[in-house]
């Protein structure tokens, strides 16, 4: 049997084209995304998925019942972290996800944070 | 059937998920060449098996890069592979590991804001791709230190000569690592953090040190 152009079409849509990206995102590019998410900004799910939602705006609420970087978010759903950023806004406008920001130091952290850190890593 | 499961994204794995109480997140970036071994690094002390997290290339990037003809275009996709340390039951520490080639750097805005700092990941047989990528975390003042990764076939450099190489500040600590071992790639991090820490107690010193000096 031949590939169907029908085929080829969904292998190019399940492997993230650009086509595929526009459509989840509804064409919005940075406006529609909240400034102040991070690649370790966690999520936490604060509402249950429902049927009616986009697949995936569920497949987030879903992977945060407990917090989930948006780094992971993007590596589970296989999608820009910009599209992301993107999903995440939607999910915060309607409250159905809390994020916990990550902590953004302005030049040199501080040591009590780095005192953490330091006898976290010691204990590997 | 099938086909709408596997649309379906499937999360962590439970014994991946991190505890509900985790409130705050911390990054710090492993940065350098092709096969220099930042994968391997970050694979060597994070908790999950390192995950893939992509960024599509803007078009001005697509354009620089087009201009400076390095590559034949194709890929517009580029991935960033990560892991992740559970530091306490609050707090948790994400590793990116990132390509140090000038055409990648559109992603690094993003990634280093808000990062504690760099770990730069050196291959003595190629250290000249190492230039651009300190002078930028230079450029950028983001905190660095650089790690010599030990691979079996390379030969081996006093430190020292590999910081006369890439002409490395007296104050930027540069340490030889084993990617490999999770004990030497913990102790690059380590040593990472000490700088930092070393950086934080001066900067507040400083404003005292500073009229001090002006008396």
């Amino acid at each position: 049997m031949t590939p169907s152009p029908i085929n080829d079409a969904s292998s190019s849509w399940e492997q993230g084209g650009p086509e595929r990206l526009y459509v989840i995102t509804g064409g919005r590019g940075a406006a529609g995304r909240r400034a102040d998410l991070d690649l370790v900004t966690l999520v936490v799910a604060r509402a249950a998925a429902r049927p009616e939602m986009q697949p995936e705006h569920a497949s987030i609420l879903r992977m945060c019942h407990y917090p989930l970087s948006m780094a992971e978010i993007s590596a589970y759903l296989k999608l820009p972290f910009s599209v992301v950023a993107i999903l995440v806004s939607d999910l915060l406008a309607e409250s159905s996800v809390e994020v916990r920001a990550a902590v953004r130091t302005a030049g040199i952290p501080d040591p009590e944070l780095l005192k953490a850190v330091m006898y976290g890593l010691q204990k590997l | 059937m099938d086909s709408r499961s596997s649309e379906l994204a499937v999360g962590p794995a439970r014994e991946d998920a991190l505890p509900a109480s985790a409130a705050t997140a911390v990054k710090i970036v492993v940065v350098g060449g092709f096969g220099v071994g930042k994968t391997t690094l970050v694979g060597s002390v994070s908790e999950i098996r390192p995950l893939t997290t992509e960024e599509t290339m803007t078009e001005v990037s697509v354009g620089v890069d087009d201009v400076r003809g390095v590559e034949q275009k194709s890929a517009t996709t580029v991935a960033m592979d990560f892991g992740r340390i559970s530091i306490n039951e609050e707090l948790v520490l994400y590793l990116f590991g990132t390509p140090g080639q000038q055409r990648f750097w559109f992603l690094w805005t993003g990634l280093f804001e808000g990062a504690l700092g760099a770990v730069v990941l050196v291959d003595t047989r190629r250290l000249e791709s190492s230039f651009d990528v300190i002078g930028r975390l230079e450029d950028g003042g983001v905190p660095f230190i650089v790690a010599v990764n030990v691979f079996p076939d390379a030969p081996t450099h006093p430190l020292d000569e590999v910081r006369t190489a890439l002409d490395l500040p007296a104050s930027v600590p540069i340490v030889a690592c084993d990617a490999r071992s999770r004990g030497s790639s913990r102790d690059t991090l380590l040593a990472l953090m000490r700088y930092l820490y070393t950086l934080s107690t001066q900067s507040a010193a400083a404003p005292v040190a500073a009229s001090a000096a002006t008396e």
